[in-house]
């Protein structure tokens, strides 16, 4: 089966720093990659560059062969490539239901219209209704965005990617910061989406356990360099993935 | 929170109590200055409004309204002074002028509305000081620092009389002349009234939503797959033609452009004020904070007078209340204004109703 996504010699400098260092790396659909490493390997920004927030100094950024790696965060996102965010990164003035339909809307085509009501607009609100009620924020649908706990509003960030529909998911470290009973609301979500095996999903996580939950795959980033690849039972076994993780020479 | 609860009842029933006034202002306010008023009033909704899509939804500040305000009015005037006072004139100025906004805010938008918000904020300021040179420099054209004085099509003049009474006389409704002077009003109260509710329409459009988004979190906006330029770019022709078409009302309405009355950045500095007034992002705002601004401009001297009229023979009051200090009471009112409604007065009344 083609990548459906992929990325060849993908390189970032910041001045003499490089940040993310010549990653080749291709993306099934039907499989989920973890993206391991320890803070500061470059995961983020290895993000960033396939999704757009950053330009590559070279390399490219292929989605079904073709090259994206000019357009916009924009332009990425209209190609399937979706994106979740490490900081929640929501319209916090702006209610639940509103964060989510403008997800939707912008999957529609319909952003553009101005003269009329966005409410007329009753299959955009249904879907939207729908996603809040898969992510279980039905009961602060009308609240705006800023007024939520941390865990809901790790849900609403979620819920945001989901309403975009890519065929790429990316999810960097989704469960950041949340208590022990939200978490499994996020990784089942995850779990959900990877059942459909035309989807593609990227996830940054450190919790070892989600790792071994979810992961087909798992890639190994040091020092912006793509450092192991391959099944989790080996990359996890593999002494050198070991010593860069734990930060530890030697450890056991 | 003030921004989702923008349907607060009492900023409503305010809303809706000047839009009578303004609807009945003819009748219920007799005399060529009350008129006056109104109209002024009404032009400045659009004005304020248009602006408040800008500023106060999307989060672009620009300092070129004016500048879009006298490129319509501009073009109804030299028109009309250049040509006979017909409709087709009136509507090929007007169509000029706002063209030619349309054009001059997509150049300035595209040129411009890559960088930092601050730049392109200066940006707008030196073309606005460019057009306002212009306009009195050009004075073949535009009459210099004079202006051009015109006369309306016939329909709107004083002698036109809108209907005939048993004696062939202009008739009198509720002691009213029905002249010519009525119906330009009611051309200024429904155009203004028209390009208002297509600027509220705007705000609860899915449009409306982006735009939000836009001032929230543009990068957000960017990564849901929302071209933010084009958005930015859209918005600011829009209100440039919004601020355009107020500007040809008003021009209609005046039957003189001039430089004070349309391109001024006093005329700026009045619709920064009227925004921050009513309440940014709210749209109701700039029918309170227009009609306010315009009626302490228009009457703050005239209550003054009373005032001190009435403390005559009292120490020092009636010296503080000379209507010569005027500016100095307008501007301790709009530091209390801002104190007491720091969201404007429609953004802190509909915040109040939303909490409890």
């Amino acid at each position: 089966m083609p990548p459906s996504l992929e990325t060849r010699d993908l390189t970032i400098r910041f001045g003499g720093h490089v940040a993310v260092n010549a990653v080749s790396c291709a993306f099934h659909p039907g499989e989920l990659t973890v993206i391991v490493g320890p803070n500061g390997a470059g995961k983020t920004t290895y993000f960033n560059l396939i999704s757009g927030q950053l330009r590559a100094s070279s390399g490219q950024v292929l989605k079904d062969g073709r090259d994206i790696g000019r357009l916009a965060p924009s332009g990425r996102a209209r190609a399937g490539v979706g994106r979740a965010f490490q900081l929640t990164n929501l319209f916090p003035e702006l209610s639940v239901l509103e964060n989510i339909r403008l997800a939707v809307q912008a999957r529609s085509g319909v952003g553009r219209q101005f003269l009329r009501r966005a409410s007329g607009h009753r299959e955009l609100i249904e879907q939207a209704e729908g996603y809040l009620a898969q992510t279980r924020l039905t009961e602060v649908a009308h609240q705006p965005a800023s007024a939520l706990s941390h865990g809901d509003q790790r849900k609403l960030e979620v819920a945001l990617l989901l309403a975009m529909e890519p065929d790429v998911f990316m999810f960097d470290e989704p469960t950041a910061g949340m208590s022990l009973d939200h978490a499994p609301d996020v990784l089942d979500l995850i779990a959900e989406i990877k059942k459909d095996r035309s989807r593609t999903v990227l996830l940054v996580e450190h919790k070892m356990d989600v790792v071994r939950a979810l992961a087909d795959r798992i890639i190994v980033l040091h020092n912006g360099t793509l450092l192991a690849d391959g099944k989790p039972a080996e990359v996890m076994a593999s002494d050198l993935v070991r010593e860069v993780y734990l930060g530890k020479r030697g450890a056991a | 929170m003030a921004r989702l609860g923008i349907g607060g009842w009492s900023v409503r029933l305010i809303v809706l109590g000047i839009g009578v006034a303004l609807l009945f202002a003819p009748f219920l306010f007799p005399g060529v200055r009350a008129i006056e008023v109104a109209a002024r009033i009404c032009v400045f909704i659009v004005l304020v409004a248009s602006y408040d899509l800008l500023i106060g939804y999307t989060g672009i500040v620009s300092f070129a309204h004016t500048m879009f305000f006298g490129l319509g009015a501009y073009g109804v005037g030299i028109a009309l002074a250049q040509h006979d006072a017909s409709w087709s004139a009136l509507i090929l100025g007007g169509a000029a002028g706002v063209l030619a906004a349309l054009v001059l805010a997509v150049l300035i938008a595209l040129l411009s509305l890559r960088v930092k918000a601050i730049f392109f904020a200066m940006v707008t300021l030196a073309v606005a000081s460019v057009a306002l040179v212009l306009a009195s420099q050009l004075s073949n054209l535009t009459g210099g620092e004079d202006g051009v004085t015109y006369s309306a099509p016939d329909l709107f003049s004083p002698a036109t009389a809108l209907f005939h009474d048993a004696t062939g006389r202009t008739a009198r409704f509720f002691g009213v002349r029905m002249d010519g002077k009525i119906a330009a009003y009611y051309f200024i109260f429904g155009g203004s009234l028209v390009l208002y509710l297509i600027l509220l329409r705007v705000t609860v459009s899915p449009l409306g939503t982006v735009l939000k988004a836009i001032r929230e979190n543009e990068a957000r906006a960017e990564a849901l797959g929302y071209r933010v330029v084009a958005y930015r770019t859209f918005v600011f022709g829009f209100t440039a033609v919004m601020a355009a078409l107020a500007g040809v009302l008003y021009a209609t309405w005046l039957q003189y452009t001039g430089p004070d009355t349309t391109l001024s950045f006093e005329i700026m500095v009045d619709i920064l004020l009227m925004v921050v007034i009513g309440g940014m992002g709210t749209m109701w705002g700039a029918v309170i904070g227009a009609a306010a601004l315009v009626m302490a401009q228009y009457y703050l001297r005239d209550l003054m007078q009373a005032a001190s009229d009435a403390l005559a023979g009292l120490p020092l009051l009636p010296d503080l209340l000379n209507p010569d200090r005027w500016l100095l009471w307008l501007g301790i009112v709009f530091i209390l204004l801002v104190y007491f409604f720091p969201a404007g007065i429609a953004g802190t009344l509909a915040g109040r109703e939303t909490r409890k």
